[in-house]
Order: C-alpha cells, then sequence, then structure tokens
C-alpha cells in the first residue's frame, strides 16, 4: 500500500497550500459535498493550511444524516414486526428517529444486524429462510450499484425472504436543489471522489453552465483535497468555472458503466425526501417494478405515527451548509456521540462528529 | 470422556472433578492449586496490587493468539501498569455446553505458556458450564495480585508538564487481526495480534530508571483513549506527533480500506509510559532491547496548555484534536 505514503506527503502538501495561497486573491465560499472530505479536511488539518480567502463549507454528502426521519421511523417500525431481520450498515442504528431508535428497537428484542456489505444481508436470507430479511437500503450512487447486485443475486438464486427498502440517493440532482434554492452562496464545489468512480464527471456539468460554480472532483487523501482546492481556486480566479477530475486514477469522465447499468436495471429515478432539504425531485431510486417482490415497501404495511424533529437540531441547516456545527446550540452542550440528537453527530461522515471529534484550531 | 462439554461438567459431580483433573491441573500445576482446598494460601508482604478482568473476545482463537493468552497477559499487564510484579491469578471459566474439549485444550495449553512467560503461577480457580446459547463459548475471568517495589509510586494521576510520552510498538495490531477474523468482514492478511506480556519489559524499565510517571496499555479505546483518560486523570495537556507514532503497513492499509482510524484500534501488547524528560532517552534504549519493545519510540510530550486534552501534530503540519473513542469502531459505507 505504498500510495498512501504519497498522498500524504506533508513536503508536497505544504508547497500546494502555499501556492494556493499566492494564487487566491478573491475571497471564496466552497463546499465539499461529502462527509468523507469533511472529515479528511478536519482529520488532517487542511482547513489551516488554507488561506482566509477560502471558506469551506460542508454539504449533505453523509447517507445516514440526509436520511429523512420519517423513512428512520418506518425502518424502525418494521424492525418491530414479528420475526423480521432488519440488516443495516452501522451508523444507521445510533440515529435518533422521532419516538426510538434501531438501536432501542435492538434491545427491546428487535433482530437488528449491522452488515458491512449487502452481500452479508443476502447470506443472512439464505441462511434463516424462514424469517423476512430487510435491508434498509441508504447511501449515494456508491452504494446503489450494491444494492441492485444484492436484488439481482437473490432473485437468480431463488431468496424468497430478502427485501429492501430503497432509500438510495442521487448527486447531481441535490446539488441542482442547493444551488436554486440560492440560500447559500457557492463558488465551487469539492465534488465526491466515490460517487464519481459510478457517475464519471459529466453529470456535474450543468453546475458551471448554468450556476457559473466550479466542480473538481477530489479523491480522499491529503493532497487530493488541496489539489482540488488548487484547481478550484484557479478556475474562480480566471473566471472561468469548468468540471475538472483532481482523481484521475479513480474517476473517469465516463464513469463505471456496467455499476450504472445495475442500477439502471433494478431501479428507477423518482424523487426522496432528504433530511433538512425536502422532497427532491428525480434524487431518489426506487425498486422498478419487475422486482418490486424484493421491494419492502410494497412487502410490507406499518403504521406510522407523524414524524417530529428533535427540538433544536440544526442538522437539516448543517446538511444544506448554512450554518457550521459550531453554530448549532445544541452541539457539544446537549449533542455528543455518547447522546446524539442528531445524525450529523451519530454517522462517521457526519459533519457535527467530524467537528467534535477533531476540533478547530481554536480548541487548542 | 465425550468430546464436548456437558451440562453434567459443571454439576460439582464426577464429571466435574474429571474436568478439572484432566483439562485444568495438568496445564497449571503448582503447589498453592494442588492443594484443592477451597481457597488457596501464599506468604506476601509489602504494598501490594489487585485486580480483575473478563475475557469474552470473539472469535476465541484468533492470529498470534487466543481467549487464554489474552486472559493471562491482560491481568498480568494490569498489574505491571502499576509498577507491580504479578505473582498470582486465579482463573473463572464460565463454558457453553457442547463447547470441544479439544479446544478447551488447545486454549489451557496457551494460558499455561503465556503463565510461564510471565512467571506467575494460576493459584485459584473455578468451571461453570451454562445451557447452549446463554454464553457465546467460553468467558473467562481472571484476577491477579502482585508486590509493588518500594519506591515505585505510578499512576495515570502523576504526569507533569515537561514529561515525555513514550510507546512500546506498532499500534493497532491486536484489533485488526481480530477485526480480519470476524463474520462478514473476512479478509487476508498476514497481521498478528500483538498479545503478550509485558510484566519484564516494566521491570527493565524500572530498572533503569525511577522517574516513570505512568504507565498505561492502550486496550480497548486504542492509543487515543489511553492519552485522553491519562491527560483527564492528570489534568495536563498532552501533544503528540502523528508521524513519530509506529503503524504496521497492513493495519494502516486495513484501516485505510475500512474508513478506521489506528489511533482508536485496539492493542494487547503495547503500553504508553510518561516518564520525566531527563530519562526518556535511557528508558527509551531499554525497551528497545526488549522483544515487546523493539519499535518504542517518543511520540510526545506533557503540556501546561490544553489540559484534558490531547493534541496531534498532524502529517500535514497542523494540529488538531485527538477525542476519546465513543461508541464501537464501524466501517464506513460511502
Amino acid at each position: 500500500m505504498k500510495f498512501i505514503d504519497e498522498y500524504q506527503d506533508s513536503k508536497l502538501a505544504r508547497g500546494l497550500a502555499r501556492k494556493i495561497a499566492r494564487c487566491s486573491t478573491k475571497t471564496i465560499r466552497l463546499m465539499e459535498f461529502c462527509g468523507g472530505h469533511t472529515h479528511a479536511i478536519l482529520r488532517y488539518g487542511i482547513r489551516q493550511l488554507v488561506p482566509k480567502t477560502v471558506e469551506m463549507r460542508s454539504g449533505p454528502g453523509c447517507p445516514v444524516c440526509v436520511t429523512a426521519t420519517i423513512d428512520l421511523d418506518k425502518a424502525i417500525a418494521l424492525a418491530h414486526l414479528p420475526d423480521v431481520i432488519i440488516t443495516t450498515f452501522g451508523d444507521m442504528i445510533r440515529v435518533p428517529g422521532s419516538y426510538s431508535s434501531l438501536q432501542k428497537a435492538k434491545a427491546e428484542g428487535a433482530d437488528v444486524r449491522i452488515v458491512y456489505s449487502t452481500i452479508d444481508a443476502v447470506e443472512i436470507a439464505r441462511a434463516n429462510p424462514e424469517k423476512p430479511v430487510i435491508f434498509i437500503g441508504i447511501g449515494f450512487e456508491t452504494t446503489a450499484p450494491t444494492i441492485a447486485a444484492s436484488i439481482l443475486n437473490a432473485q437468480q438464486e431463488k431468496i424468497e425472504n430478502f427485501y429492501v427498502l430503497s432509500l438510495s440517493k442521487l448527486t447531481p440532482p441535490v446539488m441542482k436543489a442547493l444551488l436554486d434554492s440560492g440560500e447559500l452562496k457557492l463558488d465551487g464545489i469539492v465534488c465526491p471522489g466515490h460517487v464519481s468512480v459510478i457517475i464519471g464527471s459529466h453529470p456535474y456539468e450543468f453546475i458551471p453552465r448554468d450556476y457559473r460554480v466550479a466542480c473538481v472532483i477530489a479523491g480522499f487523501e491529503p493532497l487530493d483535497i488541496l489539489l482540488c482546492i488548487d484547481k478550484l481556486v484557479e478556475q474562480m480566479e480566471k473566471g472561468e468555472p469548468k468540471v475538472e477530475i483532481a482523481y484521475p486514477r479513480g474517476v473517469k469522465p465516463e464513469g463505471n458503466r456496467k455499476a450504472r447499468q445495475l442500477m439502471e436495471d433494478v431501479f428507477e429515478v423518482g424523487e426522496a425526501n432528504w433530511r433538512g432539504i425536502g422532497v427532491v425531485p428525480q434524487s431518489g431510486l426506487r425498486i422498478r417494478k419487475r422486482y418490486e417482490r424484493f421491494d419492502a415497501d410494497k412487502a410490507f404495511s406499518v403504521s406510522l405515527k407523524p414524524s417530529k424533529e428533535p427540538e433544536g437540531c440544526r442538522c437539516g441547516d448543517v446538511i444544506r451548509g448554512t450554518v457550521t456545527p459550531l453554530e448549532c446550540k445544541l452541539f457539544r452542550k446537549v449533542c455528543t456521540p455518547e447522546r446524539p440528537i442528531g445524525p450529523c453527530m451519530v454517522s462517521s461522515e457526519g459533519a457535527c462528529a467530524a467537528y467534535y471529534q477533531y476540533g478547530t484550531a481554536e480548541d487548542l | 470422556m465425550d468430546d464436548s462439554i456437558l451440562l453434567a461438567h459443571g454439576s460439582g459431580g464426577k464429571l466435574s472433578h474429571e474436568l478439572v483433573e484432566k483439562k485444568f491441573l495438568p496445564f497449571l500445576a503448582n503447589p498453592a492449586l494442588n492443594r484443592l482446598d477451597d481457597s488457596a494460601v501464599f506468604e506476601a508482604s509489602g504494598r501490594m496490587a489487585f485486580t480483575t478482568d473478563g475475557y469474552v473476545v470473539n472469535p476465541i482463537f484468533f492470529p498470534g493468539g487466543d481467549i487464554g493468552k489474552l486472559a493471562v497477559c491482560g491481568t498480568v499487564n494490569d498489574l505491571a501498569m502499576n509498577g507491580a510484579s504479578p505473582l498470582y491469578l486465579s482463573l473463572s471459566a464460565i463454558i457453553e455446553e457442547g463447547f470441544l474439549l479439544s479446544d478447551l485444550e488447545r486454549i489451557m495449553q496457551s494460558i499455561k505458556k503465556a503463565a510461564e512467560e510471565a512467571e506467575v503461577s494460576i493459584i485459584a480457580g473455578d468451571t461453570k458450564v451454562v445451557n447452549r446459547g446463554q454464553a457465546d463459548k467460553l468467558f473467562i475471568t481472571t484476577s491477579g495480585v502482585g508486590t509493588i517495589p518500594t519506591g515505585v509510586d505510578i499512576s495515570g494521576a502523576n504526569a507533569r508538564a515537561g514529561d515525555k510520552v513514550l510507546l512500546s510498538g506498532t499500534i493497532g495490531d491486536h484489533g485488526m487481526a481480530i477485526m480480519s477474523q470476524r463474520e462478514g468482514l473476512k479478509f487476508s492478511m498476514t497481521l498478528e495480534s500483538d498479545c503478550a506480556p509485558l510484566n519484564k519489559l516494566v521491570s527493565q524499565m524500572l530498572e533503569v530508571s525511577s522517574r516513570i510517571h505512568c504507565l498505561r496499555d492502550p486496550t480497548r479505546g486504542g492509543l487515543a483513549t489511553t492519552l485522553n483518560e491519562l491527560a483527564r486523570q492528570s489534568n495536563v495537556g498532552i501533544a503528540i506527533e502523528e508521524t513519530r507514532i509506529p503503524v504496521k503497513e497492513e493495519v494502516r492499509a486495513a484501516c485505510e480500506l475500512l474508513g478506521l482510524d489506528p489511533l482508536y484500534v485496539a492493542n494487547e501488547g503495547k503500553l504508553v509510559a510518561i516518564v520525566d524528560p531527563a530519562d526518556a532517552d535511557k528508558i527509551l534504549a531499554r525497551m528497545r532491547r526488549n522483544t515487546y519493545g523493539r519499535e518504542a519510540a517518543i511520540i510526545g510530550k506533557i503540556t501546561k496548555e490544553h489540559r484534558g486534552k490531547v493534541a496531534m501534530k498532524t502529517k500535514l503540519g497542523p494540529s488538531r484534536i485527538v477525542d476519546m473513542l465513543t461508541g464501537e469502531l464501524l466501517p464506513r459505507i460511502c
């Protein structure tokens, strides 16, 4: 694994930081879409390396965080159905819903299991043929192909008891929604690395064209992110926003066609409910009719009480980038990783968790 | 004797006696235990240290060790972290019905080996068998006593500004070795747990310096959590440097892959020492001559600033907070 060292080289990083400082004359505001980027930025102290002219805001790129409370309530209700096994990615179980959490449901006797991949969820279904096994399908274009593959796998192997609660979301449509709202003036976007491995760079092209906002796709190592910021600064200094790839070892302009085919085969595009943003058209993935027997939404009906957001929680604003976690009154005082009030403090990709864990220069 | 544990093995009757005589005594034999009285009797004098710990690791066999080795080393190390020389251990096993006797034998063999290496005797024991499903294969609890040499005063509350922070070797080996074996996450790597008794390393360190202020083994929660505990207990700041912390390539690679931070991954054969700056080099040199301290390094210092907090200078230069572990270590999804 030699590549880690090269992408974390401190001399190169400082050189790049100096170059950014030299080039940057205009004050600009960038959004790192992805929670993985927020974490890397704070973990390596990148905020302290870039000049004051460059402001960084976190965006909605945390799958757990953007899951709407009502959808979480539904997952919890499904967990309480008799004999059901819920399979989910780890962070989800700690997020508070309106009245409970998957973790609490588990403590009350529900069978909730953490899996590391969708394949494991199918395996659990195979091993427990008498019980319905529901996978809570959150995530973006990164995880959607693997969820699609799990459905195809279950179909092929005639696994009758596997279901997916499809909550997958799409990245470019929500970027459009954020830009359309005009709530936050942005000059550039640090575009997600892993998502772009799948979708490529073309889907972002409307952003510089229609909104004059720069888009550069970044990897997750510190040098990847600095290189991306460098390119964003350069574009905005020149006044020529465009889509660039600063992560060529992972992302090709055309993306990964095979993974997209899997997605298109199993899912169709529809609206999705985003925490803090609301219902965004064309931003979600629903299971197609021909695979509907795997659709947990169709196979099970649960009655839900009206959902409610935790009082004072500003996760919605944090997700939209309109405030930083430090501006939330609950941050660190009431809301901590041990007793999270909102999802951004729970998820390992949440902005609040990153601010809490790594602190900022002022904390020292 | 059949090939697996039956409920009757825990009944206190014939089978229980047979189990103790055939599967425990041959591995643990020592004068105090062999008497099979209700309690073990031993001589002691001076200041003593006493500790206890339960072991429920899953899987029970892992690369570089098993639950037996862990149960001995863990308790030996807890005693050593107060500067005590471990003398005696007790061992209590809760066994799930159906557990394979051959597996029990393997574990007893490794308990014997670890106890021999640490030069401790297991002088008291107990066995219980529970219904299938009431325990996960085998749980072990060990307690231990040790004597503290005169003049040794080691506590997590003793760190002072200016002290140096030493680490005995690479971090994250144990946690990643276990994780590589977990169901649903199997990946193959050559990594082994670092599980080891550290009492000799500690006594060698004490031979060269009487100015060792704190010792702690960064087990669950990893190095980050241990340093935070020490910063709070001593009410000092701790400043470390990322580039000085030794991490094995394969641990780093596996952590990158899963989105984990080696700072939070468990160790079972490492220690953190906070020592007087004047003696730091001397202690480091002595540590490096011991197998379990070969890769020891000075990773930072104690400061008057940011009391109760740990700051780390990152690879790129800026400093950031290193917080305690919260919740469980969970791989990322995106």
